[in-house]
């Protein structure tokens, strides 16, 4: 069995202030040129995107335009339904996401998702965070204390269950499953997050909770979310992306996409001409 | 006005340690062990229906099939008792059907799933199901032979010895038919949950009754999945034994049964019989496995139909 | 143009037809309770006819009994004798012994073929397993009595050189062919029934296929896996012609795997044939069958609630 280890990650500090004077900006993840297909079907078209480090970026667009299946590209996740096909490039970090790394799974300890309904697993709170971090070789009994305890408190869920760790995952509402389901994604310490409409099922006020921890989040990740609600795109997001029937319409600035938009398609959208 | 929530900010501390993920194994433990208990399962059944083939088909020829048999099951055929496993199970086929298919429809057309009424019934129906065959048998002597039987011969038979009041062909029926009631119903139940609900509400727009729509369109429709449970039900009635042991089956009849208060031989009960209780094992086993042989052949084709048919109507069921 | 006119519907017949249906259904249900009574009637005099319940009485059939004088007092089965013993204890061992030995063999491969077909086997090999199962169900239990008796003894007999041919070992291993299919069926079910959800959430932490499949999907069916092994073992403990063909049928208490044994069900299917109508033997037995009923009736309520429960939560997740 070798020993060398896959990926070997440190605590990430809060950086310094990001300064305006940073003229060149760092792309954690880029995609070109990629094409995508359900077996003939194909349902992305040259799409190009750059997400920026720290950053949340948006993804907008009416259903059934390809957004969720770009963003499950971006972690490998269609690799899991047979047929699928990725023709282009997805680099994180620079690295050919799809070329060059055999085993599927080692992306997806860098790049985490937190899934529209929250699904965490039929065991215990503790067990569900811990979950990401037992699969992938973590034996060290305090280390996995640790690493549980700081992921709720990075989610925001620490007070709520730190008594309650070895109850039911489902005894938590909908709202308070959903932050297990980031702290279980945090865990592992992903340096991308996808999220795919994380508050869509949620009342409001969870809703904003789950708003306000990306804020927080964005901190320390590069956050990709694909959402339908355009005001909280508004609210939380720092670039935005259109997604039209598989073709990636227009990208930029959100305040730009909001008050500026440069394609009509986008502007029909954001005004609610349909969708 | 929703109140501001207050945000717990997360402590500036660092983890001290890191974390070290392994490269993974390649899970080749635990798909080869379960893959070999599959293999075994496989094997092992090969292993007894190529014993069982082997030893029998040498003796399964158009005379052992319709002649009885001679010199003390040493020699001869087994017609007697095909004759009465056919007899057997279309008696019971005649009782189990009609109540069965009524039960599923009642329960399917009539009550809601979650009605008290229809839990009731799933219980029992389930509850029969796991009922252990010599428990059936005991049913058989105690109610039909003892009460039934008995009853009918006190009414009818004053005075005269025992008529209904014993082992006969009619009793091992209607207990079989017990034993059975919960395969048609299952299967029934699959059939009528493929009638899309539009053909029965076009039925009702056109004035019929409930009671007509049940039996010209929703019957005939589930008619498939009445095959199968029958073709099931008769599959497995004719290959239990400890019902029929003391409910009418015999080893030796110089008879066939023609009367439904006659015994009759059965090809279950001649192998448990041949084989435990034969004077020269050595001499019987080609008559023994030959039985065997017949019975499973009978059993696998009916079972064979049976899926053909449910398969089919699951394709349908699909498209539709 | 002609006029139609339409019969009037006979509303008797609709009523009469529709109670029909209504008593047809209730079919099950009686004949449950039908089982139940005219099985307890035959064996009601071991409560109510002192004679009976002198010679096997409730306490007779459970505590070791004294029956010469100035031999020690022993659990004993042998109604046919001088001094008829009417005990139940060496028949609970029997019908005990063959059941966990058909657990024992069944449990492991019914389990372990259920996990290879939900979780590692492509569609084609599912579609051959599924067969392959439904084969073995299909298998009357005489036939596997036959086996057992005619060949696996002698095989196990050679294998381990016993002196009793037929024995528990003999019939447990025949017994756990006969329950396979059903571990299988239920477990199979529970873990094709983890959502996909579930599935994905595990994959996206970084688990390889079958570290989902041994650290998430199994243990998520655990209650299941259980209801189907709880539902196996209530057949194992019923089966008659199995025990009754390749156990030896020998009342011995004893904790050895490879000595003859005799189950409740054997003991009712061998002895019933030559027992005279009314007499206390006759009652004993349909004693045991009541004891059987309730008992199986006892364990697959057990294992469908089970299941209905699990049912329900799952499907109050995916809500």
């Amino acid at each position: 069995m070798p020993d060398k280890p896959v990926k070997t990650v440190n605590h990430e500090e809060p950086g310094e202030k990001v300064t305006e004077a940073e003229t060149k900006p760092d792309f954690k993840m880029t995609v070109e040129n990629v094409d995508f297909f359900y077996g003939d079907h194909q349902v992305l078209f040259d799409v190009s995107l750059n997400m920026e480090k720290n950053r949340v970026t948006a993804l907008i667009g009416p259903s059934g335009c390809g957004k969720s299946t770009f963003l499950r590209s971006l972690n490998r996740m269609n690799d899991t339904i047979p047929g699928t096909r990725l023709e282009g490039t997805v680099k994180l970090d620079g690295v050919d996401i799809y070329r060059n790394l055999k085993d599927p799974s080692a992306v997806r300890t860098r790049v985490g998702m937190v899934f529209q309904k929250s699904n965490p697993f039929p065991k215990s709170i503790y067990d569900n965070v811990a979950y990401g971090l037992k699969v992938n070789g973590i034996k060290d009994r305090h280390l996995i204390r640790e690493v549980v305890e700081d992921s709720l408190k990075r989610a925001f869920l620490w007070d709520e269950v730190k008594d309650i760790l070895s109850q039911s995952a489902y005894m938590l509402s909908g709202g308070q499953q959903q932050r297990l389901c980031i702290a279980r994604a945090l865990a592992i310490k992903p340096e991308v997050i996808l999220m795919d409409e994380p508050a869509s099922a949620l009342d409001p006020i969870s809703t904003s909770r789950i708003e306000d921890l990306i804020g927080e989040l964005k901190k320390h990740y590069t956050i990709v979310i694909v959402t339908h609600n355009m005001q909280q795109a508004g609210r939380i997001s720092d670039h935005t992306a259109f997604f039209f029937e598989g073709v990636m319409v227009e990208f930029g600035e959100t305040e730009r996409i909001f008050t500026k938009p440069a394609m009509k398609k986008t502007e029909d959208y954001i005004t609610g001409r349909f969708g | 006005m929703i109140e501001p929530i207050k945000i717990d900010r997360p402590p500036d501390r660092q983890i001290p340690r890191e974390l070290v993920f392994r490269p993974k194994s390649s899970g080749v433990v635990p798909r080869g062990l379960t893959l070999a208990a599959v293999l075994i399962i496989v094997v092992i059944l090969a292993i007894i229906l190529g014993n069982i083939f082997i030893g029998g088909v040498g003796t399964i020829n158009w005379k052992f099939l319709t002649h009885p048999p001679e010199q003390g099951m040493e020699a001869g055929g087994i017609f007697p008792a095909i004759f009465g496993t056919v007899a057997l199970v279309i008696l019971m086929v005649i009782a189990v059907v009609p109540v069965g298919v009524l039960t599923a429809v009642f329960l399917h057309e009539y009550t809601s799933p979650t009605s008290r009424v229809t839990r009731l019934i799933r219980v029992a129906i389930n509850n029969l199901a796991g009922v252990p065959s010599i428990v059936f048998g005991l049913f058989g002597l105690g109610f039909f032979i003892g009460f039934v039987g008995g009853a009918f011969d006190s009414i009818f038979y004053r005075g005269e010895g025992p008529v209904w009041g014993q082992p006969a062909i009619i009793w091992a029926a209607l207990t079989l038919a017990l034993l059975t009631l919960p395969v048609v119903i299952v299967s029934t139940e699959e059939a009528l949950r493929t009638i899309p609900s539009e053909i029965k509400d076009a039925s009702y727009a056109l004035g019929a009754t409930r009671l007509q729509t049940i039996a010209r369109v929703i019957i005939p429709q589930a008619l498939p999945g009445v095959f199968t449970g029958s073709i099931l039900a008769v599959s497995r009635g004719a290959g239990e034994v400890a019902p029929i042991m003391f409910t009418g089956a015999a080893y030796y009849l110089p008879y066939l049964p023609t009367r439904l208060n006659d015994q009759f031989m059965e090809l279950g009960y001649h192998i448990y019989v041949m084989a435990t209780q034969s004077p020269d094992i050595e001499a019987t086993k080609p008559i023994l496995y030959g039985t065997v042989l017949v019975l499973l052949l009978l059993t696998f084709m009916l079972n064979f139909v049976a899926i053909m048919i449910r398969s089919r109507m699951r394709k349908k069921r699909v498209n539709a | 143009m002609k006029e139609i006119k339409f019969k009037p519907k006979s509303k008797l017949k609709e009523f009469l037809g529709e109670k029909f249906i209504a008593v047809n259904a209730f079919a099950a249900l009686i004949g449950i309770l039908l089982i139940f009574t005219f099985i307890f009637k035959e064996a009601l005099p071991i409560f109510t006819d002192s004679e009976t319940r002198e010679e096997a009485g409730v306490d007779k059939m459970v505590f070791k009994q004294e029956y010469y004088e100035g031999r020690p007092s022993k659990w004993s089965w042998q109604p046919n004798s001088e001094v008829p013993k009417y005990s139940l204890f060496p028949l609970f061992i029997g019908s005990l012994k063959a059941a966990l030995i058909a657990m024992l063999f069944a449990v492991p491969l019914g389990v372990g073929a259920a996990i290879y077909s939900s979780e590692f086997a492509s569609r084609r090999m599912r579609e051959l397993i599924k067969p392959v199962i439904e084969l073995l169900a299909a298998l009357p239990s005489v036939v596997l009595g036959f086996f057992a008796l005619i060949v696996l003894a002698t095989f196990i007999q050679n294998l381990l050189g016993l002196t009793f041919r037929l024995n528990a070992l003999n019939a447990g291993i025949a017994l756990g062919l006969a329950v396979i299919p059903i571990v299988f069926t239920v477990a199979e079910d529970a873990m094709t029934s983890v959502p996909q959800s579930l599935r994905d959430a595990a994959i996206a932490l970084g688990a390889s296929p079958w570290q989902v499949s041994v650290s998430m999907v199994f243990p998520a069916a655990l209650p299941g896996i259980a209801a189907g092994v709880v539902l196996g073992f209530g057949r194992a403990i019923g089966e008659t012609m199995i025990v009754l063909m390749a156990s030896g049928n020998a009342a011995i208490i004893s904790a050895s795997l490879t000595d003859s044994v005799r189950t409740f069900s054997a003991t009712i299917a061998a002895e019933l044939a030559e027992v005279v109508f009314g007499s206390t033997h006759y009652s004993v037995l349909f004693f045991i069958g009541t004891l059987l009923f309730v008992l199986t009736f006892v364990i697959n309520l057990t294992g469908d609630m089970v299941l209905h429960k699990l049912k329900e939560r799952l499907q109050g997740k995916l809500r």
